[in-house]
């Protein structure tokens, strides 16, 4: 169902984007994995930098996420299989998106920071938090927002009691 | 400690058992700080994250706050992260290179070599205070081993070198992969927390018997990538043939044929088809410098390594360092770090780095269900370990000869060497 919005990066709004990034969060909530995937770019890469060199190069540091395409879907399905333990049963996760900003246009693309602050709960456990921000490479294919590039800068000196990021951040 | 046995092991009965309280108790983990921390050799960090004279990382070493660092003479110090005045701590970063170091507190100074340089006010002392005496405090011992630095809290230990016994072969076996011998830690640290209790950790470094439940979807991922598994042979449960070894004073290693795929170096499709000339240019050279024996020796074995008691070093898909600290009976810090040889191209080292992230950390595919796995036990057994005592540990017990890397005799002799010293003997 390709519906063409006749969006062009050069004109794109932040409400746009706004829009977009909430509903890709309320897919990651509601673990809709593959309508996720579906959001990203051929070649979309999704990282999360270890958190004492935020703005290295994953060829030349160790990062804790650094997928390409390939392998964000080889995460979805294993986050799909039920011996994925770590999140089966799934956490609940509640994302809060806020300070978004269209920081560069460049062609067909966009850059894009927002602040997120994810909420993470597992049986009984204490509520983790994730905060931090995001920075996007957003690209207008066929007249819809796609995600080429999605990095999430976890703030936290280290993740400590955050334990792993084993959901999609 | 006497009157309630945490470890029994009964050969005659073919009984091995660990008593759950041993994970539980924070008594215990008292007994562990003196009895085990502050007496045995403890991995601080590698020669490599420090490299010019003033280079420091601080980082926490048996529950102390340390410098870890090059002096004036660019030696190797670690020195107690505490003011001689009030005790402040007097470096504040987690990383950087120093001039002096200085207590913000009342201005207290003190060089890279650790002695008092600087006291505001210094005319108020009387004539008996002497800067001399007051400089930094350094960890009794420190000695290193392939690049590889220990230190010791207790100033009549044996050589670290004494200690590491059987492990210094496993340690050549990954700094033999340089050409000049010479590894470094890659920069960007994994630090992440288990809710369980350390040994845990150090169970589940090297044990292979809970891989084929705990990681079949890594398996998953390896096979759906193109990597072929062999049907284990007769008697075994794994795609490679793998054996457990115990290496004395408590370390232990899984020796394992490698299917996985190693930077140094086995191509394996994951890595894609061009990285496979490069792949193929270092395993040359490794042959051409140690020899076709010992080259399939470090190329086409992984090992799981640990030292007594919480360093690992998994060298399989990538070059794991992990160590491991309790901050409860219930609570550990994981720091984890990629290590390589210093030689490395950037093309070899991004195959590295990406190698790693398929299996460890807490975003890769495997070691999320490590620290779930470890939590689910400590959440089982934490409250049940007074009608659930003990914990059975006899896997390949009866066997003479070769112990499977999913045998239990590596476990045993790492909780044998716990109970000797928890019973106050020495390492």
């Amino acid at each position: 169902m390709k519906r063409d919005t006749g969006l062009s990066a050069a004109d794109v709004t932040r409400a746009q984007v706004e829009d977009f990034l909430y509903r890709e969060a309320a897919l990651l909530d509601e673990w809709r994995l593959d309508e996720w995937l579906s959001l990203l770019t051929g070649d979309a890469r999704y990282h999360v930098p270890s958190n004492d060199r935020p703005d290295a190069d994953p060829a030349s540091a160790l990062f804790t996420i650094a997928d390409d395409i390939a392998r964000i879907r080889a995460r979805v399905t294993r986050l799909k299989d039920r011996n994925a333990h770590a999140e089966h049963p799934h956490s609940r996760t509640r994302r809060m998106i806020s300070n978004v900003r269209i920081v560069e246009r460049e062609g067909d693309a966009l850059r894009v920071e927002a602040n997120f602050v994810v909420w993470r709960f597992r049986r009984d456990e204490r509520i983790r938090e994730y905060v931090g921000r995001y920075r996007y490479r957003l690209r207008v294919e066929s007249g819809e927002l796609k995600i080429a590039k999605r990095e999430a800068l976890i703030d936290a000196m280290e993740l400590g009691s955050l334990g792993s990021v084993s959901f999609i951040l | 400690m006497n009157d309630r046995p945490l470890v029994r092991n009964d050969p005659a009965a073919l009984d091995f058992r660990v008593n759950r309280a041993a994970m539980v108790d924070p008594a215990i983990l008292e007994l562990e700080r003196g009895r085990i921390f502050d007496v045995c050799w403890i991995y601080a960090g590698h020669e490599s994250e420090v490299r010019a004279p003033g280079d420091f990382k601080t980082r926490t070493v048996c529950g102390r706050p340390v410098i870890f660092c090059r002096d004036g003479k660019n030696a190797i110090r670690v020195f107690l992260n505490t003011c001689r005045h009030r005790g402040a701590m007097v470096c504040r970063e987690p990383e950087g290179n120093a001039r002096v170091y200085s207590c913000f507190y009342h201005g207290w100074t003190y060089d890279r070599d650790g002695n008092l340089a600087g006291v505001p006010g210094e005319a108020s002392y009387p004539k008996s205070f002497r800067k001399c005496d007051w400089g930094l405090t350094e960890a009794p011992r420190v000695e290193s081993y392939r690049g590889f630095v220990f230190v010791n809290f207790d100033a009549g230990a044996m050589p670290l070198e004494e200690y590491l016994a059987g492990a210094k072969e496993y340690i050549d076996l990954v700094v033999d992969q340089s050409p000049s011998g010479r590894m470094e830690i890659i920069h960007g640290t994994q630090e992440y927390d288990i809710r369980a209790n350390w040994k845990l950790l150090v169970e589940n470094s090297f044990d292979d018997y809970h891989l084929l439940t705990t990681h079949s979807t890594w398996l998953d991922y390896m096979r759906s990538s193109g990597v072929q598994m062999k049907k284990p042979e007769p008697g075994h449960m794994l795609p490679s043939h793998g054996v457990g070894r115990s290496l004395g004073n408590g370390h232990g290693v899984v020796d394992n044929e490698n299917f996985r795929g190693r930077p140094v170096a086995k191509w394996i499709p994951l890595y894609g088809e061009a990285a496979r000339p490069e792949i193929e240019r270092i395993r040359a050279e490794l042959f051409a410098r140690l020899g076709e024996e010992r080259a399939r020796r470090v190329a086409d074995t992984n090992r799981n390594l640990v030292v007594f008691p919480n360093l690992v070093l998994n060298d399989g898909s990538s070059v794991t360092v992990r160590t491991f600290h309790p901050l409860a009976a219930d609570h550990m810090r994981v720091s984890a770090f990629a290590l390589g040889p210093v030689e490395e191209t950037p093309a070899a080292r991004a195959i590295r780095l990406d190698s790693f992230l398929t299996f460890y950390g807490p975003g890769g595919f495997a070691t999320p269900d490590d620290i779930e796995a470890l939590e689910m036990v400590q959440a089982g057994l934490a409250a049940t370990c007074r009608e659930v005592p003990w914990s059975v540990m006899t896997r390949g017990m009866e066997k003479t000869g070769e112990q499977l890397n999913t045998d239990e005799l590596h476990l045993r002799a790492f909780w044998q060497q716990w109970d000797k010293l928890m019973q106050g003997d020495r390492p």
